[in-house]
């Protein structure tokens, strides 16, 4: 019976041969390949997953973008001749940002933008019988806010309904106060204007202060009690690609006057830390494909050296320079090809097992189980092109050797 | 000679090694000579006469330093090395002393290759032939297995049946047999005088043995890179 491999093309069907020959250095090259695959995917993927985490638990609870009214500044006219002056910052007032229905459809219009959230707020106090907290009144329409911030992810009771007066608040303001959904606190502002507010829902972002301080309420009642008619003193809005915050912030803060913070400015040391992961996450990777470059490459040197006597034979039977050297070009196509495959199933095993043993504090999984396609595909090509690129020296010696001296070997 | 077609001529072809160096050895020092068409010839001399070279240089994997030599009427000399792989594969097959037959191929698979590698046969062709050509050296039932497997005899006859797969019109063999013990030498020989005499390939064998080189059609010798 003659071997299917006997009906393959030349340089294939002695590619073949010669991986089973040097079955040691095949399986040995091949679990190199497999490893460094597999560290690559594993570890480009728990990364993403985890900044994707971070960011999601930094700034889902942020606009990626706030607009706002900019900073009232002290005009000053100074004394004539070298007079050193110290200029008193000014302090704020709350001010509505000037024609703020148009610089929203402004917004709305800029590409990469997804949502946009008319809002304001102002400083006030949440009072319960005798207890007494430092809040902050958050004026929101609900449809619009919940678009940028997914309220439901944060609420632990109760639903996010600020018609009329009801007001959401914090977990930990709540457990100040001693209430809950259904009972009723009183709002006042620094002007002294208050009312009384029933409580539809409870949230926790994640976030202590912001569980004591934050105080969700209708547009209307805000603009009321903040005695701010018709006004709103920011501008939320949430865009496509997070990275582009900024690129998208500049133009507008340059068409807009006002004062434009994107989260990469607010949140400059998150932004600072990412950066550095995924610096460190991009050597590793290319630590890992010299690695195996050189593994694949040194490898094909020897089986070039070890088959001298073969290659002429093969030439001195006609075999064209080409065809040799197609002999070991597909070779190293083989190592990249299988050790990608088998690094990727490698990789998903990992991510399982990691799924599995990793928590978050609330128990739930730190990490999915699931691959980035993107991240194995492109693994995976720049494996087979390592593998083609690692075999093309020795194989170009291969094709240069000279038939009479490598017989004579 | 004259009225039978020569499938090699050489024409004061001369070989040196060294060029371009201090030290110049000139191997062949003009050298002329035809090998007609179903010639059964053998090459004596003493070891470091250039008979391998010699050899070499008619199965054109090695280039003369001047001269010419034309293989089946055509002049070689401004060949590419494209043309030259192409004109050795369809018209010499070689056999060495030392079988080189590639290990991790069987027997058949070893005889399929010169047909599989450039000439555009079929796998299905080429097996089939290799398979005649097999039978004909008395190997069927190796067929299958490997190099290692066969005795020295053995191996030395599928090299010989790889040189016939694409019936070249000359056969080089280089020591065929002093690898072998007199009785597989004995059989080796009457194979080759067989192929000759049956496909009339013209055959060309260095031998280092009298006996042999006797029982040869044609003696050529040579002694320092000359022929007497």
């Amino acid at each position: 019976m003659t071997s299917p491999v006997s009906r393959l093309p030349f340089a294939l069907m002695v590619c073949l041969r010669y991986l089973r020959e040097g079955r040691m250095q095949t399986v040995l090259i091949l679990a190199g390949v497999t490893g460094g695959v597999a560290v690559i995917i594993f570890l480009t993927t728990l990364i993403s997953q985890l900044q994707a985490s971070i960011i999601d638990k930094t700034l889902g609870s942020q606009a990626h973008i706030v607009l706002k009214a900019p900073q009232a500044v002290n005009h000053t006219t100074l004394p004539p001749e070298q007079t050193a002056a110290i200029i008193q910052p000014r302090a704020q007032r709350l001010q509505s940002i000037d024609q703020w229905s148009a610089i929203a459809k402004l917004a709305e219009q800029t590409p990469g933008v997804l949502a946009v959230s008319p809002m304001l707020s102002g400083a006030g106090f949440a009072t319960r019988a005798d207890a007494r907290q430092a809040i902050s009144m958050m004026g929101v329409d609900a449809q619009a806010y919940q678009r940028i911030v997914r309220m439901e992810k944060y609420l632990k009771v109760g639903r996010f309904d600020v018609s009329g007066t009801h007001a959401v608040i914090g977990v930990e303001l709540a457990k100040d106060l001693g209430v809950t959904v259904g009972d009723k606190i009183r709002l006042v502002t620094m002007d002294g204007r208050d009312d009384l507010f029933s409580i539809t829902g409870i949230f926790d972002i994640g976030n202590r202060d912001l569980n004591r301080r934050w105080v969700y309420t209708s547009v209307k009642v805000a603009q009321t009690l903040l005695d701010l008619s018709g006004g709103i003193t920011q501008i939320d809005l949430r865009v496509a690609n997070l990275f582009d915050a900024e690129n998208i912030a500049r133009p507008l803060q340059a068409q807009t006057g006002l004062s434009v913070d994107s989260w990469m400015q607010t949140n400059a040391q998150l932004l600072s830390a990412l950066k550095s992961q995924s610096v460190s996450n991009n050597l590793i990777r290319a630590f890992v494909t010299v690695i195996v470059a050189v593994g694949i490459a040194s490898v094909l040197v020897v089986s070039v050296v070890q088959k001298q006597k073969e290659i002429g034979i093969l030439r001195a039977m006609g075999a064209s320079p080409r065809r040799i050297m197609s002999v070991f070009l597909l070779q190293g196509g083989f190592y990249g090809l299988i050790g990608s495959a088998l690094g990727s199933a490698l990789s998903l095993g990992l991510l399982k097992f990691f799924s599995k043993i990793t928590r978050n504090a609330d128990g739930s999984a730190l990490v999915s189980p699931d691959l980035d396609m993107s991240v194995v595909l492109s693994t995976c090509a720049m494996a087979l092109a390592v593998g083609l690129l690692a075999a093309a020296l020795p194989a170009r010696r291969a094709a240069r050797l000279d038939p009479v001296q490598a017989i004579r070997v | 000679m004259t009225d039978t077609v020569a499938i090699v001529e050489l024409k004061q072809i001369r070989k040196s090694y060294g060029e371009g160096t201090p030290v110049v050895t000139e191997v062949l020092h003009g050298i002329d000579l035809a090998i007609a068409e179903g010639e059964f010839a053998a090459l004596t001399g003493p070891s470091g006469s250039g008979k391998s070279t010699l050899l070499n240089l008619i199965g054109l994997l090695e280039h003369a330093s001047s001269g010419q030599l034309l293989i089946n009427g055509q002049d070689t000399s401004d060949m590419t090395d494209a043309q030259l792989t192409a004109l050795r594969g369809r018209t010499i097959g070689f056999i060495f002393q030392f079988h080189h037959l590639l290990p991790g191929f069987s027997a058949l698979e070893n005889v399929m290759l010169p047909s599989i590698i450039d000439s555009g046969w079929s796998t299905a062709r080429a097996q089939d032939e290799a398979m005649r050509l097999l039978t004909q050296v008395g190997l069927k039932d190796a067929a299958h297995k490997r190099p290692a497997q066969l005795s020295g005899g053995m191996q030395q006859r599928v090299a010989i049946a790889r040189a016939l797969a694409l019936s070249p019109r000359l056969i080089l063999a280089d020591e065929p047999t002093g690898n072998l013990d007199t009785h597989s030498a004995n059989d080796i020989f009457e194979l080759l005088e067989s192929v000759n005499r049956e496909q009339q390939s013209a055959c060309l064998i260095v031998t280092h043995d009298p006996a042999l080189a006797a029982r040869c059609q044609r003696q050529i010798q040579i002694v320092d890179g000359q022929l007497v």
